[in-house]
């Protein structure tokens, strides 16, 4: 299924059935989506789902097979990544190995040709904002992961481009420096109004930073909306099972005088639930099912129940270990039960 | 580790019989044949027929160098970024010449360049010269003939620094907006700095020791260290002047090494 693009705002980049083939290989099908002004729009999918090589044709790295991109209205399908003039952070981030931080973020100004004191003034400045001060004569390989992720993206948003495309920027990066890159890139998106397109598989990196997330796979658009949307209304089976744990329940197995489906279910033969939603059932609600406790994890402050359905279907839901009524011991017969506007059919 | 040292033993053993003794025996020849002391070293190092030597060898070898690893570079550049034609192609002309010997190179350099030989002879018919131009038995010839032979090994360092370079800081250059020859020359080059100081090192000290192509194709005008140790030896035996000129080359070649290979490591790292 594809989904339209929900544009906020002023269009700035349009995709339109844009597809890219390598040899005879579909590496993209028919994208379209726009990308609004100032947007944190990320691209998110498994690897190999194509989002590397959308960024290499939205930054002009590669030319498009088919369809046409277009840039505030003007079609920019066959400029070069030049006359585009994106910042781009690439995979593994391509500094120059050769030059100093410091002449890595100057590089790009000395090409536009600008003169000594404003190049200057601009690489200290840029180096004061990713906070790198006094490692500007260093080189690359002198450098920690975080720190030269921070020279890439100081060099790439020099010449202060009104598009920033980013492409796994933190992929090489500890957990704890990622947490603080990812809080560090949501400050400079904040400051600068820039807009970012941000390529990652980390699904909570994309739900955390992102305006919108768009999410691919297989070389085609699945969803694109806000972290939002695409968690709480995910459009297909792909998306609600790459963005997160979720419970799913085949319609033919469920008898309707118990439940009440959600309205579009007619369509479709599978009902969602997110184990979040999901609890044991008090015996006013609703929605109820009959399972079996399989299997429970214990998390600290929840423990994590698994259980089966009389269809053998696998349930998975999270219980508050608070002062009240303990977790019930595997092999219990119990209910579960849900929201009707929590569910959703797939 | 060191319970295997005793394995390497007999190399120890070969290399000290073969090399390390004949060595020291030279050694010894250059300080007492036919004076005992320092005679045959300040002999080697002010009178004008060697000292003339190891400059022109030198000046030479200097050429031979430059000419060598910028030719290699233009062909590895074919080899490693060419098309996939142009790279085969590349490759059949490298690996010719490491098939065919030193001694057949410089007699068929002889055969090209001599008064009558293809060159000349052709460069008369098409009339663009009246008289055949001297291209043998001179120094030009010499470089010509040992960079010929030289380049193959200078190609080897140089693909392996090409190889290196990461594909993405080409595009990133490109897509910053760099021309091509700025690429080229701020990227690309000093990229790889480390391949061309690897080529200089490995071509500059082979041709420090050349013999069979400088003395084919100088024909005895341009006498080079090497052959000057083997005129010593074999046509007018002064022994001593010949083992203490190849203490001197072979203190030269090691000092040359050792400043180059400690840049080299400053490099690398
Ligand atoms: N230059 C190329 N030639 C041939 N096939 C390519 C080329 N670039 C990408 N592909 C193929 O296109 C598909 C999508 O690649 P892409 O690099 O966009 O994936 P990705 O989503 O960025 O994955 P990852 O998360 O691993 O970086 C892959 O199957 C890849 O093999
Ligand atoms: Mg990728």
């Amino acid at each position: 299924m594809k989904s339209e693009a929900i544009v906020s705002g002023t269009t700035q980049i349009e995709t339109r059935s844009v597809g890219k083939k390598f040899g005879k290989f579909h590496a993209l099908r028919d994208i379209s989506l726009g990308v609004s002004e100032g947007e944190f729009l990320s691209l998110l999918g498994p690897s190999g789902s194509g989002k590397t090589t959308l960024l290499t044709l939205l930054g002009g790295y590669e030319p498009v097979t088919s369809g046409q991109l277009l840039l505030e209205g003007q079609d920019m399908t066959t400029w070069s990544a030049n006359q585009r003039g994106f910042g781009m952070v690439f995979q593994g981030y391509a500094l120059f190995p050769h030059l100093t931080v410091a002449e890595n973020i100057a590089f790009p100004l000395k090409v536009q040709k600008r003169s000594k004191a404003q190049i200057a003034d601009r690489v200290t400045h840029m180096v004061e904002m990713v906070g790198l001060d006094g490692h500007i004569n260093k080189k690359p390989k002198a450098l920690s992961g975080g720190q030269q992720q921070r020279v890439a993206l100081a060099r790439a948003l020099a010449y202060e481009p009104k598009v920033l495309l980013l492409d796994e920027p933190f992929s090489a990066l500890d957990k704890n420096l990622r947490g603080q890159m990812q809080e560090e890139l949501r400050r400079l998106h904040r400051e600068l109004g820039t807009t970012f397109v941000f390529v990652t598989h980390d699904q909570e990196e994309a739900l955390a930073l992102s305006s919108r997330v768009a999410i691919f796979n297989q070389g085609e658009l699945q969803q694109i909306g806000t972290p939002a949307e695409v968690y709480e209304r995910p459009a297909n089976r792909f998306t609600a099972e790459f963005l997160g744990d979720i419970n799913i329940l085949s319609l033919a197995g469920l008898s309707s005088a118990q439940i009440e489906l959600p309205t579009n279910a007619d369509a479709f033969d599978t009902l969602a639930i997110r184990p979040e939603h999901m609890r044991l059932a008090t015996g006013t609600d609703t929605n109820q099912l009959p399972a079996t406790m399989r299997d429970r994890v214990y998390l600290g402050s929840k423990s994590r129940l698994l259980l089966e359905t009389r269809a053998g279907e696998e349930l998975m839901l999270y219980f508050d270990n608070g002062p009240g009524v303990p977790p019930p011991d595997p092999g219990t017969e119990l209910r579960v039960a849900w929201n009707t506007g929590d569910s959703f059919a797939i | 580790m060191r319970a295997f040292l005793f394995l390497i033993c007999p190399v120890l053993l070969f290399l000290g019989v073969s090399y390390l003794l004949p060595f020291l025996g030279i050694v010894q020849l250059s300080f007492t044949d036919p004076d005992p002391g320092l005679t045959q070293y300040s002999r080697v190092l002010t009178e004008d027929l060697p000292t003339g030597v190891i400059w022109r060898t030198l000046r030479l070898c200097v050429m031979v160098t430059a000419v060598s690893v910028s030719c290699a570079y233009v062909i590895t550049f074919l080899w490693v970024r060419g098309s996939p034609l142009v790279r085969s192609i590349t490759e059949l002309c490298i690996m010719i010449p490491f098939w065919i010997s030193v001694l057949s190179r410089a007699f068929g350099w002889l055969s090209m360049l001599s008064n009558r030989g293809l060159l000349n002879t052709w460069l008369q018919d098409m009339g663009l010269i009246d008289s055949a131009i001297q291209m043998t038995r001179n120094e030009f010839a010499v470089v010509v003939g040992m960079s010929h032979y030289l380049i193959p090994f200078a190609v080897f360092p140089l693909a392996t620094a090409m190889r290196n370079v990461d594909e993405r800081v080409l595009t990133a250059a490109d897509g910053m907006g760099a021309s091509r020859l700025r690429i080229f020359w701020q990227i690309f080059l000093p990229m790889t700095s480390s391949g061309i100081l690897g080529a200089t090192l490995l071509v500059f000290v082979f041709s420090i020791g050349f013999y069979v192509t400088p003395a084919l194709l100088g024909g005895g005008q341009s006498v080079l260290v090497a052959e000057l140790i083997y005129l010593w030896i074999f046509q007018i035996p002064q022994w001593g002047m010949a083992a203490a000129m190849s203490v001197v080359l072979m203190l030269g070649v090691g000092g040359i090494l050792y400043v180059l290979m400690r840049r080299y490591g400053e490099m690398a790292r």
